[in-house]
């Protein structure tokens, strides 16, 4: 893990949710691509293995991500949905979003436009 | 070179055995655009192609490509450019000893350290994207020719190209799987901002998905302009093209050659 490039990761903060659901909200910035992605992807699944209720990942500050940040994120999403926990995508820029569309993973994943929604019921 | 141009061909002068296959073309292929290059069998079209991808080089002139003068580069400085643009070859270009998977995540094995389940997942994302997702299993041999283009283009696309180049991506396809690669091109490049430079003969594809169209002949450039302005032009060797007429400049120069001398043997290069 220590050989990644983890720039990509901004900020990791473990939350409650008002009805008491313990989240934790990743939040990336800049490139998510083939040199930042193997980092997000090990941060995410270390977070996944701790079993939060929700996972919540912030695109907001993400101006690029390509297919294997894509990957790195549909990795998570069948390891949270193993244990029976959610993963929300928020606020991904329009051209973020299109990648998720042309993969047809825009029907998969949840994806909300707000991280306040995204931390409510 | 000013950002917005992705590809810049300058003075592309080429020649086989004698015989001037490009004849100083000039064409500049704008960031995120789809340039479609048509033009008769023979115009130098496909030449015109394997010169912007560097599989061979020119006699004079030179392709710059992302920046990047192709002449200048070395072989290792091609390899690292190779990995910013994708080919989709006419016939896919499959290896026959791998599933239509194994093609697919070969350039994400050979050109990056993504841990293998990620690989796999993109391999999918990609197969998903072409309709072929249910057949990464197959190998090439158990698919048809239209699936094998798409597999290509799956592999194509595999390590997320700035620029996508495609040979006659159209031919050979039912109609609807050639719209549905058209609609796929035209994505890739207006969601995405991938570059396109387009082979093809087939118009209806060309006029579908171009944002600018160039036509060649005789190794030259001789019009380039957005599909309006071509289904506007007034210049007969356009309009003979684009309408697919029997008659008109292409054709009378043909028949205008030298036929007669050449049957009835009195040709200077049969001599008597």
């Amino acid at each position: 893990m220590s050989s990644y490039d983890s720039s990509a990761i901004s900020q990791v903060r473990a939350l409650r949710t008002p009805g008491g659901v313990q989240a934790v909200v990743v939040t990336l910035q800049g490139e998510v691509d083939l040199q930042h992605s193997p980092a997000v992807r090990q941060q995410l699944i270390d977070e996944a293995g701790k079993r939060p209720g929700r996972l919540v990942v912030d695109l907001s500050a993400v101006n690029y991500m390509d297919s294997s940040g894509v990957a790195s994120l549909v990795e998570t999403l069948q390891r949270v949905r193993g244990y029976g926990g959610e993963l929300i995508l928020v606020n991904p820029t329009a051209r973020v979003r299109s990648i998720f569309e042309i993969a047809r993973l825009d029907r998969i994943f949840r994806i909300l436009t707000d991280l306040g929604e995204a931390m409510g019921e | 070179m000013p950002e917005e141009i992705a590809i810049s061909v300058e003075e592309l002068v080429k020649s086989f055995d004698g015989h001037v296959v490009l004849d100083g073309v000039n064409l500049q292929v704008r960031r995120g655009e789809t340039m479609v290059v048509m033009g008769g069998s023979g115009c130098g079209k496909s030449t015109l192609l394997r010169h912007m991808i560097g599989s061979i080089f020119p006699d004079s002139g030179r392709v710059v490509l992302l920046g990047e003068d192709l002449n200048e580069l070395d072989g290792a400085g091609l390899d690292r450019l190779r990995l910013r643009f994708g080919i989709l070859f006419q016939s896919g270009a499959l290896f026959n000893s791998m599933t239509v998977g194994e093609n697919v995540a070969l350039p994400l094995v050979e050109h990056t350290e993504l841990d293998p389940a990620t690989i796999e997942i993109m391999v999918k994302m990609k197969l998903e994207a072409v309709g072929l997702r249910e057949h990464a299993d197959k190998m090439p041999a158990q698919i048809s020719g239209g699936m094998k283009k798409r597999a290509g283009l799956a592999r194509a696309l595999a390590l997320d190209p700035e620029i996508l180049f495609y040979d006659e991506p159209s031919a050979g396809l039912d109609p609807v799987t050639s719209a549905e690669i058209d609609q796929l091109i035209m994505d890739l490049s207006g969601k995405l901002g991938v570059t396109s430079v387009v082979v093809t003969h087939e118009m209806d594809s060309a006029f579908r998905i171009a944002s600018r169209m160039a036509m060649l002949d005789r190794g030259r450039v001789v019009a380039v302009g957005t599909p309006a302005e071509f289904r506007d032009s007034a210049d007969p060797m356009v309009k003979q093209f684009i309408n697919g007429l029997a008659e008109g400049p292409i054709t009378a120069r043909r028949q205008e050659s030298n036929y007669e001398e050449d049957i009835l043997g009195v040709s200077p290069r049969h001599g008597r």
